[in-house]
């Protein structure tokens, strides 16, 4: 069979979907003194932009949409305004 | 090598078994044929080792055996009339996955009014879809168009349809001969994918794509089919080999010396043809018969030339473009020519329309009448 055929298939990388960062109106902001590493933001990010290791947020996939903020039960993450761009 | 002899729709199902499908999934009620019946006989009986999965729509059918083929089985599905029609959304699919499908369409009309009988508007009318389209007018050249069609699918990683005219090809029976299932892995390689989906594999099928990528992906797939014209003929001649059966490239020509008239169909008209072209060589006049085999890819320039300059092509259509002259094979014709600068002729007629019979005194008939027009 012919290898060399276009075929529809992908395989995932990181920012398949482009800049996502770009489609937010509210970012989630992280207060490290709050938070006990419970890792409930990082199971339920669906774009993967909150690290496991110091939850950090990666701003540039991060769409914004505030379920690790809605997730949280310690109220570590919070949802600020974006400023206008 | 075995002799049989039986209708065009145990051609089908023995080419099925013989091939060593893995995969079929069909809709079992009307307007499916008796293809798929015996197929599920030859698999309860334990002659054939394949999953077989009876689904309630046509539409279901062909998904079925899209997600089995893209998981890297080797599948089958048959249909007819509405049930092609009902097919149409996932055709697309199946040809834009690039999955080498193979099904067989007993070509019937299409409602409405109602009619059970032979007419090619049923596959026509699924032209751009993206499928390469066989045509096979004989049991035997639907056994070996089977066969052909897996060996073509895979390479090109394109589904084929085979068609063949319903009650007049599908349940006449006529005598043909089968193929051992050694000779056949001889021409027909097990399959094997580039990909498969698989827990393992990690990978998306058919995801979203934007245009920069789309646009290329389609243009893949157009260059692609339009090469399928040249592997059809070149898996052709190796089947011969192997068989020494052979039932013509693009076309089979029927009486090419000297002719001035190409009288050109497609299906089990075209075999009537060759005795109306007798019949109209014992009244003197060079016709010549031209069975049209790969309705799709057209073979556009394989057409232009086969024809001589001064040459007047007769189109047969069963089938119509409505609102134009004739059928689909007549537009097709007129456009291989369009840009050639000798006084080559090309006339059309639709014609024996919902099984309308055709005898060869019909077609010379029809013939003559057109030969007056080109006149």
């Amino acid at each position: 069979m012919n290898k060399k055929i276009v075929q529809p298939i992908s395989r995932p990388v990181i920012g398949a979907g482009g800049l996502t960062g770009t489609w937010r109106t509210q970012r989630p902001v992280y207060d490290a003194s709050l938070c006990n590493a419970c890792l409930l933001c990082w199971i339920y990010c669906p774009e993967a932009a909150i690290s496991k290791e110091d939850r950090t947020i990666d701003y540039t996939y991060c769409k914004g949409c505030g379920i690790c903020a809605a997730e949280c039960p310690k109220k570590a993450i919070y949802m600020e305004r974006e400023e206008s761009r | 090598m075995t002799k049989v002899f039986d209708s065009g729709n145990v051609a089908c199902a023995l080419a099925v078994k013989d091939v060593g499908v893995d995969f079929v999934a069909a809709y079992p009620i009307t307007p499916q044929t008796s293809v798929v019946e015996k197929i599920a006989s030859y698999i309860a009986e334990g002659e054939m080792d394949a999953k077989y999965l009876p689904v309630e729509s046509e539409h279901s059918a062909l998904s079925a055996v899209a997600a089995a083929s893209a998981v890297g089985a080797r599948v089958f599905t048959a249909t007819s009339s509405q049930g092609l029609l009902y097919m149409h959304e996932i055709l697309h699919y199946a040809a834009g996955g690039r999955l080498p499908i193979v099904m067989a369409n007993v070509n019937r009309a299409i409602n409405m009014p109602w009619c059970l009988y032979v007419d090619h508007q049923d596959a026509v009318s699924q032209r751009d879809t993206g499928w390469i389209q066989l045509f096979a007018a004989s049991n035997q050249e639907i056994y070996d168009s089977v066969i052909l069609a897996y060996k073509v699918a895979e390479e090109v990683q394109i589904p084929v349809m085979v068609n063949y005219d319903g009650f007049l090809v599908s349940h006449s029976s006529m005598p043909f001969e089968t193929l051992e299932q050694d000779k056949i892995k001889e021409f027909l390689p097990p399959l094997d994918p580039p990909w498969r989906i698989h827990p393992q594999w990690g990978g998306t099928f058919g995801n979203v794509t934007p245009s920069e990528e789309y646009v290329p992906y389609r243009y893949a797939l157009t260059e692609d089919i339009k090469k399928a014209g040249d592997v059809i003929v070149r898996c052709s001649k190796e089947y011969e080999k192997l068989t020494g059966r052979w039932h013509g490239g693009h076309f089979e020509t029927y009486r090419p010396e000297g002719a001035e008239y190409f009288l050109f169909s497609m299906g089990s008209m075209g075999k009537e043809m060759e005795i109306a072209v007798d019949l109209l060589r014992e009244q003197g006049i060079a016709a010549a018969g031209l069975r049209l085999r790969v309705f799709s890819p057209f073979p556009e320039e394989e057409l232009a030339a086969l024809l001589p300059a001064g040459a007047k092509l007769l189109v047969f259509d069963r089938n119509l473009v409505y609102g134009s002259a004739g059928g689909a094979l007549l537009q097709l014709a007129k456009a291989a020519f369009f840009n050639r600068r000798d006084s080559l002729q090309v006339i059309g007629i639709s014609l024996g329309l919902g099984g309308e019979d055709l005898p060869a005194s019909v077609l010379v008939a029809k013939a003559r009448e057109m030969m007056e027009v080109c006149k």
